[in-house]
C-alpha cells in the first residue's frame, strides 16, 4: 500500500492544505500536486468523493443552458472539454448519449428557440430542433404528448466515483497527503503559517483552499469572512433495474425552471435509468434521506415522461444535496491577505467542472497568493494519469475479458452476480492508492452490491472480504493489478 | 432450438438449486447422456444452503430436515447420477446463436445445449426496490443477507430488530435473529393476518413474545450511520410511529430471478413476473424451459424440487421426441381477481398430464372457497379449495387438462369467494 497517513503534526508547513476532498477538493489536490505544490487533502469522512460528489445525476454537461456571462458557464464548458479527455486517458467510464430537451405543450416549445439562443450565448452551437416525429422515432417509450425537441447531441454520462478517485489517486500518487476522518474545526491565520484545527491534529501550511461543499461557508466563516451562506437543496433519484436500460437513447430533460434543470430520465454508465432530481431547500445539511413526498413526485412525473419505465424495478433510491447559496453563481475567490482561496457553492455542475475550477483556482493562487506552480504540462504530454479500473457498461469489464480471466483466475470469479464484479476487481480496489474503509467505499470502487438484490446474495461475503480479507486469494498480483501499479 | 450449432451437453440447467438438482437427477435416471448445471454460487445447493433451520424435504424426500443437508444430499444424488455440476460458473448472456456465455475462474467460454433449463431461482425484494424512503444508514437486510451474515460468516447483525413481512420467511428470520442473539421487537405486515402456519404464528407471539402488526405499513427507515428505528402506519386509521430498532429485515415479496429469460426475449407472466411455461415446464421458446422459483415465487424447497424433476422427465421426453414436441402452442391459463397468478400458465395438448399440481396464488384470506376451471361456457373442473391464504400456494388437480379443447380459448380460473381482500 502506497497510501499513508501523515504524522499528526508536520515538522514543515504543507504548501496547501485543501479542506474537503470531494470532486472539486480532489481536482484542486490534483493539480497542485502535479504542479509540484506540498499538498494535503483533508476530508471529514471516511473515503473521498463521499458526500455531494457521489449523489448527483452524473451528466457531464455541455453547459449549453447555463446563464451566460457567469464563472459557472464559463468553467462548466472548460471543465467539459477537460474532462472528457482526461476520462478517455484514465479509464472514466463516459458516454454521450446526447441529450433531448422536450417540449411538453406549447409554452415549452415556444421556450426551445430562446434555449438554443442562450446555447449560442454559451458558446455552444449544436443545437437543433427536432418535430414530435423524429423525437419519438428516437425515443418510442417516451410517453404520450410530446411536441418536439432541442438536441443537445454533445450531452455525456460520467461515472462520479472513479472521477473523484482518479484525481485523488494521481494527487496521491504526487505526493499529496490524505487525511480522512478529520472534521476542520477551526483555522488559525498567522503571520507565515497558517494552523488547521481538525479532529485527527493540527496541520501547518503556508496556503488553504476551501472546498468544503455543503459546509463551504462554515469554513469560510472560520478564516473570518463571510458573504454566503449554503442552504441544502435537496435532489431525490430513483435508479431502476439494468433491464430497463433499452428503453432509453438518450438524457431526457424537460424544460429547465427556476428552480433548477428539473426532472430528468437518463441511462447510466452503470446500464441502468434513472429518474429525478427533485428539488427541495432544506434547513438541515446531512439530511441525505429520501422522503415520501420526493418520490411520488418522482413517480408521477416519470409516469408522465415514460410510463414503461414504472412498470420496471427500482435498483435503489437515493438523493444527494446541492450546496447552493444566495448567489446565483459558483462561490469562487483569492483572499492574498488570509493566504486563503474558495471554491464553494458548487452546487449543481461541480461534477463535470471540476477539472476546470482547479485550472482557475491554480492560476488564481499563482498570481494572487504568489504560489509558485510549475506549468501542467501539455494533456497529451504529461505523465499518464492512473488507468484506472473500468466500472462502465460502455467497455469490457473484467468478467467478459477472456484474455484477463486466462491470465488471472480472480478476474473470472464473479462475487456480485448483479453488478458482475470479480473477486480480482475487489482485490485490486482493496489494495488500491485509495482504498476503501467501508462497504460503500468499495461499491463506489467495483460496483459489488449496488445491484438490483442489494446484497441478497453477496452482501455477507463482500462485508467478509472487506473485513477480514483471506491473504491467499486477496495478496495482489502485479500482472494484472493495473488499476494499482 | 436452443442451439443452432454443435452442441456440447445435450441440456444446460441454469442454477444448482433444489429445482436444478432435482431435474438433473430426473434427466440422468432417464438415460440422458450429458446433462451440465452451472451454479454461480462457489457451492451448489441454492437457497437452502443457509437455511439453517428443519424443514426441508417433506414433500420429495420424505423425510424432514435442515436446508444444509438437504442442499448436500441434492448435490450428492446429481453428482453421483453422472450430471456434470459446475460451482463458481456464471451464465452472464446469451450467445447470437442461442448459446450461453459463462464466466468462471477456469475461463470465459460459450456453451451450447440442445436443451437449457432455467432454474434460476427467486430473491426478497430489497428495500429499496420497495421503495422504502429515509436515510440509508446501516442495519437493513433481507433474510437472505442476514442467514448468510449469521450462518454462513457468524457476522454480527444488531440489537433490536423489526421483520417486515409475516409469511413463512418472515418466521425463518426471526429464527436467525434469535439464533444470533438479536431481539424481534416486532413484525409487520400489510394484510390481515399472518400468511404462514398458524403454530409458527403461535410460537412466535407466545412463546418469543414477538408481537405482530397486522394492517401495518413501513413507512420510512430512520438514523444513520445506523438504523434507529422504523416509522409504521396503520392502514386503517392512517396513525403513525415509531418503532425504535437497530435493524430491521425485510422478509419475502419475492421476485424470481428472471434477467436470463428476459435477456433471451421470453415474454414475463405479469403476475409472477417469472416465464410463462406450459405443464411441461416448456417457454415458447422451443427447447428453452423454465421450473422452480423462477416460475413460482416462491414455494418451498420440496415443490421447487418436484417443478424441476417434472421438468426433467419432460425434457428427456423432448429429447426423445422432438418433431412431436416441437409443435405445440398452448392455450392460455388464466386467473380471475381472486389469485395473483397460476403456475404453468399455459395447456398443452401433447403435454404429458403432470405430475404436479395447478398452483394458483391467492390475492385473498379464506378457509374454503368454491373454484371453477372454464374454457369459454365449458366448466372444465369444479371443486372445493382450502385454505386460502396470500404468498402461500393454493393448489387444484390437472386432469381437467386432458379436456382443454386446444382450439379454444383461453382457460379462466374463476372463483366466487367472498374473502377478506386485501
Ligand atoms: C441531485 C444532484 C444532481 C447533480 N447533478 C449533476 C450533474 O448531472 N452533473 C454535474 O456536473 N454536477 C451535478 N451535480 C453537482 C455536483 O454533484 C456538485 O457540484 C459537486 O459534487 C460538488 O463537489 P464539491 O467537491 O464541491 O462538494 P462535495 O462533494 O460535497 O465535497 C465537499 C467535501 O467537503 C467535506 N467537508 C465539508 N466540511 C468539512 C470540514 N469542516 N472539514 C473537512 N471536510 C469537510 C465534505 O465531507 C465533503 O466530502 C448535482 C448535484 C446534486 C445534489
Ligand atoms: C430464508 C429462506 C428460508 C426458507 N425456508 C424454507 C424451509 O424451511 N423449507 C422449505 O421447503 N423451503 C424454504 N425456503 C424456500 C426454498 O429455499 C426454495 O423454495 C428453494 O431453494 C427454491 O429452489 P430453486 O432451485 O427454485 O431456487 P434456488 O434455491 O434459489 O436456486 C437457484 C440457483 O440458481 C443459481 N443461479 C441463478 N442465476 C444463475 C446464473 N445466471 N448462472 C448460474 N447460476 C445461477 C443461484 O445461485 C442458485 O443457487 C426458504 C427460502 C428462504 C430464502
Amino acid at each position: 500500500m502506497t497510501f499513508a497517513v501523515p504524522p499528526a503534526t508536520d515538522a514543515e508547513p504543507y504548501d496547501v492544505a485543501v479542506i474537503g476532498a470531494g470532486v472539486v477538493g480532489c481536482a484542486v489536490a490534483r493539480e497542485l500536486s502535479i504542479r509540484g505544490a506540498r499538498t494535503v487533502l483533508i476530508e471529514a469522512r471516511s473515503d473521498i468523493g463521499d458526500a455531494t460528489s457521489k449523489a448527483n445525476t452524473a451528466i457531464l454537461h455541455t453547459g449549453f443552458d447555463a446563464k451566460p456571462g457567469t464563472l459557472e458557464s464559463r468553467l462548466v464548458a472548460r471543465g467539459y472539454t477537460l474532462l472528457s479527455a482526461y476520462a478517455a486517458r484514465a479509464g472514466i467510464p463516459v458516454e454521450v448519449p446526447g441529450a433531448l430537451l422536450i417540449a411538453w405543450d406549447q409554452e415549452q416549445l415556444d421556450e426551445l428557440p430562446v434555449l438554443a439562443a442562450r446555447a449560442e450565448a454559451n458558446g455552444y452551437r449544436r443545437t437543433r430542433q427536432i418535430g414530435a416525429d423524429e423525437l419519438y422515432a428516437r425515443e418510442p417509450h417516451l410517453g404520450p404528448g410530446a411536441l418536439g425537441a432541442l438536441e443537445v447531441p454533445d450531452e455525456g454520462i460520467i461515472c462520479p466515483w472513479t472521477t473523484s478517485l482518479a484525481f485523488a489517486t494521481e494527487a496521491v500518487r504526487h505526493g499529496a497527503a490524505l487525511r480522512l476522518e478529520s472534521p476542520v474545526t477551526g483555522v488559525s491565520i498567522g503571520d507565515d503559517v497558517t494552523v488547521v484545527e481538525t479532529a485527527t491534529g493540527p496541520v501547518a501550511t503556508r496556503l488553504v483552499v476551501n472546498a468544503a461543499g455543503l459546509g463551504s461557508d462554515l469554513v469560510h466563516a472560520m478564516v473570518g469572512l463571510e458573504g454566503f451562506t449554503i442552504t441544502p437543496r435537496r435532489g431525490e433519484l430513483i435508479v431502476f433495474d439494468k433491464l430497463a436500460r433499452t428503453m432509453v437513447n438518450h438524457v431526457l430533460l424537460p424544460v429547465p425552471t427556476k428552480m433548477g434543470k428539473g426532472v430528468l430520465v437518463a441511462p447510466t454508465v452503470y446500464g441502468n435509468i434513472m429518474l429525478g432530481p427533485t428539488s427541495e431547500n432544506l434547513d438541515d445539511r446531512t439530511a441525505t434521506g429520501s422522503s415520501e413526498d420526493g418520490l411520488a413526485f418522482l413517480r408521477s412525473h416519470g409516469r408522465r415522461i415514460m410510463p414503461d419505465l414504472l412498470a420496471e424495478e427500482a435498483t435503489t433510491i437515493y438523493a444527494g444535496l446541492r450546496a447552493a447559496s444566495e448567489h446565483d453563481d459558483y462561490q469562487i475567490s483569492v483572499h492574498p491577505q488570509l493566504r486563503y482561496a474558495c471554491a464553494g457553492g458548487i452546487r449543481s455542475t461541480g461534477l463535470t467542472s471540476s477539472l476546470a475550477i482547479a485550472e482557475y483556482l491554480a492560476e488564481s493562487m499563482t498570481e494572487a497568493l504568489g504560489l509558485s506552480l510549475k506549468p501542467m504540462v501539455h494533456p497529451d504530454a504529461d505523465p499518464q494519469p492512473p488507468r484506472m479500473p473500468n466500472i462502465g457498461e460502455a467497455t469490457l469489464r473484467p468478467y467478459a475479458d477472456a484474455a484477463r480471466v486466462a491470465a488471472d483466475p480472480a478476474y473470472g470469479e464473479i462475487v456480485c452476480f448483479c453488478e458482475r464484479t470479480t473477486l480480482g476487481e475487489i482485490r485490486d480496489a482493496l489494495h488500491s492508492d485509495v482504498p476503501p474503509r467501508t462497504v460503500e467505499g468499495l461499491r463506489r470502487r467495483t460496483r459489488a452490491t449496488m445491484g438490483r438484490c442489494q446484497g441478497f446474495f453477496c452482501g455477507a461475503k463482500i462485508r467478509q472480504l472487506l473485513t477480514a480479507p483471506d491473504s491467499s486469494t486477496m495478496a495482489p498480483t502485479a500482472r494484472n493489478n493495473e488499476g494499482t501499479k | 432450438m436452443t442451439s443452432t450449432g454443435p452442441v456440447d451437453t445435450d441440456v444446460a440447467i441454469i442454477g444448482a438449486g433444489p429445482a436444478g438438482l432435482a431435474a438433473a437427477i430426473a434427466l440422468r435416471e432417464a438415460g440422458v447422456a450429458g446433462v451440465t448445471v452451472l451454479e454461480r454460487e462457489a457451492v451448489a445447493g441454492g437457497i437452502p444452503r443457509h437455511c439453517h433451520h428443519t424443514g426441508y424435504g417433506i414433500r420429495d424426500l420424505h423425510r424432514f430436515m435442515s436446508g444444509p443437508r438437504y442442499a448436500q444430499r441434492y448435490v450428492a444424488r446429481a453428482t453421483a447420477a453422472g450430471a456434470r455440476v459446475l460451482t463458481s460458473t456464471m451464465v452472464t448472456g446469451w450467445t447470437a446463436d442461442g448459446g450461453m456465455w459463462l464466466t468462471s475462474p477456469t475461463g470465459r467460454r460459450e456453451l451450447h445445449a440442445s436443451a437449457v433449463l432455467l432454474a434460476t431461482g427467486a430473491r426478497e425484494r430489497p428495500r429499496t426496490a420497495r421503495m422504502v424512503p429515509g436515510d440509508r444508514g446501516a442495519g437493513v437486510f433481507t433474510t437472505g443477507q442476514l442467514q448468510q451474515s449469521v450462518y454462513l460468516f457468524g457476522q454480527p447483525v444488531g440489537t433490536r430488530a423489526l421483520v417486515v413481512g409475516a409469511e413463512h420467511v418472515s418466521y425463518s428470520a426471526v429464527m436467525t435473529l434469535r439464533h444470533a442473539g438479536v431481539d424481534v421487537v416486532g413484525m409487520v405486515t400489510d394484510r390481515p393476518h399472518h400468511q404462514s402456519y398458524a403454530a409458527f404464528a403461535l410460537a412466535t407471539r407466545v412463546a418469543l413474545r414477538v408481537p405482530l402488526h397486522t394492517d401495518t405499513r413501513v413507512v420510512e427507515v430512520q438514523g444513520r450511520p445506523r438504523v434507529t428505528g422504523v416509522v409504521v402506519e396503520d392502514i386503517r386509521t392512517g396513525h403513525r410511529r415509531t418503532i425504535a430498532c437497530d435493524t430491521v429485515v425485510f422478509t419475502g415479496d419475492w421476485i424470481p430471478d428472471h434477467e436470463l429469460a428476459r435477456a433471451r426475449g421470453l415474454v414475463m407472466d405479469p403476475g409472477t413476473l417469472g416465464p410463462a411455461v406450459d405443464a411441461d415446464a416448456a417457454t415458447e421458446i422451443d427447447g428453452l424451459f423454465a421450473a422452480g422459483n423462477v416460475c413460482h415465487p416462491v414455494e418451498t424447497a420440496d415443490v421447487a424440487a418436484l417443478s424441476g424433476r417434472a421438468a426433467g422427465h419432460a425434457i428427456a421426453g423432448w429429447l426423445a421426441d422432438r418433431r412431436r414436441a416441437a409443435r405445440r402452442a398452448g392455450v392460455p391459463i388464466e386467473v380471475d381477481e381472486s389469485f395473483a397468478w397460476v403456475h404453468p400458465q399455459r395447456a398443452s395438448t401433447t403435454a404429458d398430464l403432470p405430475r404436479n399440481k395447478i398452483i394458483l396464488r391467492p390475492r385473498v384470506f379464506a378457509s374454503s372457497a368454491p373454484v371453477r376451471v372454464m374454457q369459454a361456457d365449458r366448466c372444465l373442473w369444479e371443486g372445493q379449495v382450502r385454505h386460502l391464504v396470500p404468498t402461500r400456494p393454493a393448489s387444484i388437480p390437472t386432469g381437467w387438462l386432458a379436456r382443454v379443447d386446444p382450439a379454444g380459448t383461453p382457460v379462466r380460473i374463476e372463483s366466487a369467494t367472498r374473502g377478506t381482500h386485501q
